[in-house]
């Protein structure tokens, strides 16, 4: 058995954190090819390359790849499949816009966001908004899945694959790119950081989300949002932790004015530690805190940045 | 043009799902269902491109058990014209999957020669995340998921797509699918009036072998779990309490 795992890559930049946390999630299945695909991904594959577990890496360098399209990346894993038993990536919004559409052309079911690899065919999932774990079989002959990254450790360093080009595939040419609007941030990113503060509806306004943010900073964390803080554009959309957003676990949580619906808590549960500063004594939030703190988050969150 | 939007009948977004006592699933008994809240974005965006006189009408589409004609009756009040229910479960436990379901909205969209299918980007039940996408490939389209803004002009849609570290506007030719993420557009309230109305509006019964489509599962569901709890803590009773704990901790 053979693994084709899809790096995930950005702007020629490997996210060494999610794929590596994907290499742990799938190395038991067998040999791990990472494929880094990109306008430019040779840097890319150079740092997959060295991911402990990593047995060979395909590059596939070519401007068809450069903006994370799903037609073309997925018409490449097509074209690469017939090696490999399982065809997997880290659940980033990349993959789960291609993934699907792998499996589609391949006529086998899609796994999404799996949280446990049980054994070749069998894996565990959570559904209904993390309330439920499912273990699921697959039937198929290859297996197409998406990886919970927060559910595994990264793999370490001090691998040497071997590095090969891939063919480029013939382009589907169904879409082209417009433009990107990337918010530029010092901040670790957010699936992968140690530290995460984030805010809720509670915060109030766009211009109050800086108290939030100076927290984060002292604490050299990322800053995430609810559901509710987005929706209400306190927030820009890439900082929603929860079930449709983005899921992390790191050492330490810090939620600031969330009331903890089911929805955001499915994505930040598996933290570490977590602490909840709120008004409402009764909120859902504390349920599941290790430390809470009842109170106005005005004057308490300035105070602790203060005192930290 | 006419654009098919799918519908999926739910648990309620507001009712917390319970694992059944002997593993076997999600306990639907006697649970209100609803419209998966993603796909009542897709219908609300198809209904204002009609609105535009961008597309000239707008079928729902719903497959799975009987009940979902109530999904299809909700879908027709707020303003689709007409509906096809594709009854392919007895059971309202059986969820049929995403690989399926894209094959029977595929073998649909050909049927009434749609060029655009816009559908929620997950249902909230299963979180596969994957039918628009199954979708797409099935039918050789090009696709835009996640999509927080559509302009449809000159044979194009124009989508902006939510992505890790922002926004993506890219522009795919028609026909395409479109999968809808939580900003795209707040659904309306379908009014009174207009539920009386759908009821007269045409909804259509059909089943999978009406399209050529073999909805047998792929996956099996082995068991269904509660997940592993999480106790609560303790309340800390001021800033300097909190500093201190997090420093036993060992986290800051």
């Amino acid at each position: 058995m053979a693994v084709l795992l899809l790096g995930e890559v950005t702007n020629g930049e490997l996210n060494r954190d999610a794929t590596a946390k994907a290499v742990n999630a799938v190395k038991a299945l067998g040999d791990v090819t990472v494929l880094c695909a990109g306008a430019s991904a040779k840097s890319a594959a150079e740092a997959a390359s060295k991911i402990t577990g990593v047995a060979k890496v395909l590059v596939a360098e070519n401007a068809l790849y450069g903006h994370r399209l799903a037609e073309p990346t997925a018409a490449l894993i097509v074209s690469l499949a017939g090696d490999y038993s399982h065809i997997a990536a880290p659940a980033t919004t990349d993959a789960k816009n291609i993934m699907p559409r792998v499996a589609a052309l391949l006529d086998v079911m899609v796994l999404s966001d799996v949280s446990a690899v049980i054994d070749a065919d069998t894996f565990e999932r959570p559904v209904y908004a993390g309330n439920a774990i499912q273990t699921v079989k697959s039937r198929d002959a290859k297996k197409v899945f998406t990886i919970r990254t927060a559910s595994f450790d990264a793999a370490g360093e001090g691998g040497a694959a071997s590095v090969s080009d891939a063919a480029a595939a013939t382009d589907p040419a169904l879409s082209v790119w417009v433009s990107d609007e990337v918010a530029a941030s010092d901040r670790p990113e957010l699936t992968s950081a140690k530290r995460v503060v984030s805010g809720g509806r509670g915060v109030g306004s766009k211009e109050s989300f800086e108290i939030i943010e100076k927290l984060a900073d002292k604490l050299g964390a990322a800053v995430g949002a609810s559901r509710a803080a987005v929706d209400s554009g306190y927030a820009p959309n890439d900082w929603q932790v929860g079930q449709t957003g983005k899921v992390v676990a790191p050492e330490l949580y810090v939620a600031v004015g969330i009331s903890g619906a089911i929805q955001h808590l499915a994505g930040m549960k598996d933290s570490k530690v977590i602490v909840a500063i709120n008004k409402d004594e009764e909120a859902p939030i504390f349920q599941i805190a290790d430390f809470g703190l009842v109170g106005d988050l005005f004057s308490t969150v300035p105070e602790l940045t203060e005192k930290l | 043009m006419k654009v098919l939007v799918p519908v999926k009948r739910v648990i309620d977004y507001n009712v917390k799902a319970r694992v059944k006592a002997d593993g076997s699933g999600v306990d639907l008994a006697n649970v209100k269902m609803s419209m998966n809240p993603f796909d009542e974005i897709a219908v609300e965006e198809a209904i204002r491109l009609k609105e535009a006189g961008k597309v000239e009408e707008v079928i729902a589409v719903s497959i799975g058990v009987k009940q979902a004609q109530e999904t299809l009756r909700t879908a027709l009040a707020m303003g689709a014209d007409r509906a096809i229910l594709v009854v392919a479960a007895e059971d309202v436990s059986t969820d049929i999957e995403p690989l399926a379901v894209a094959k029977i909205i595929a073998a649909v969209a050909k049927a009434e020669g749609t060029e655009l299918v816009i559908a929620g980007k997950q249902a909230i039940d299963n979180d596969m995340n994957a039918t628009g996408q199954m979708v797409s490939a099935l039918l050789g389209w090009g696709q835009a998921a996640f999509a927080s803004k559509v302009e449809i002009d000159g044979g194009k849609a124009k989508v902006t797509r939510e992505v890790d570290g922002g926004l993506q506007t890219i522009e795919v030719t028609l026909p395409a699918v479109i999968t809808a993420d939580l900003r795209l557009n707040e659904p309306r309230y379908a009014s009174l009036p207009n539920i009386m109305k759908a009821k007269k509006k045409p909804l259509d019964e059909k089943t999978p072998a009406e399209y050529g489509v073999d909805v047998s599962p792929r996956l099996e569901i082995v068991s269904t779990r509660e997940p592993e709890g999480r106790k609560a803590g303790i309340k800390v009773g001021s800033v300097d309490e909190l500093v201190s704990k997090l420093k036993e901790a060992g986290v800051i």
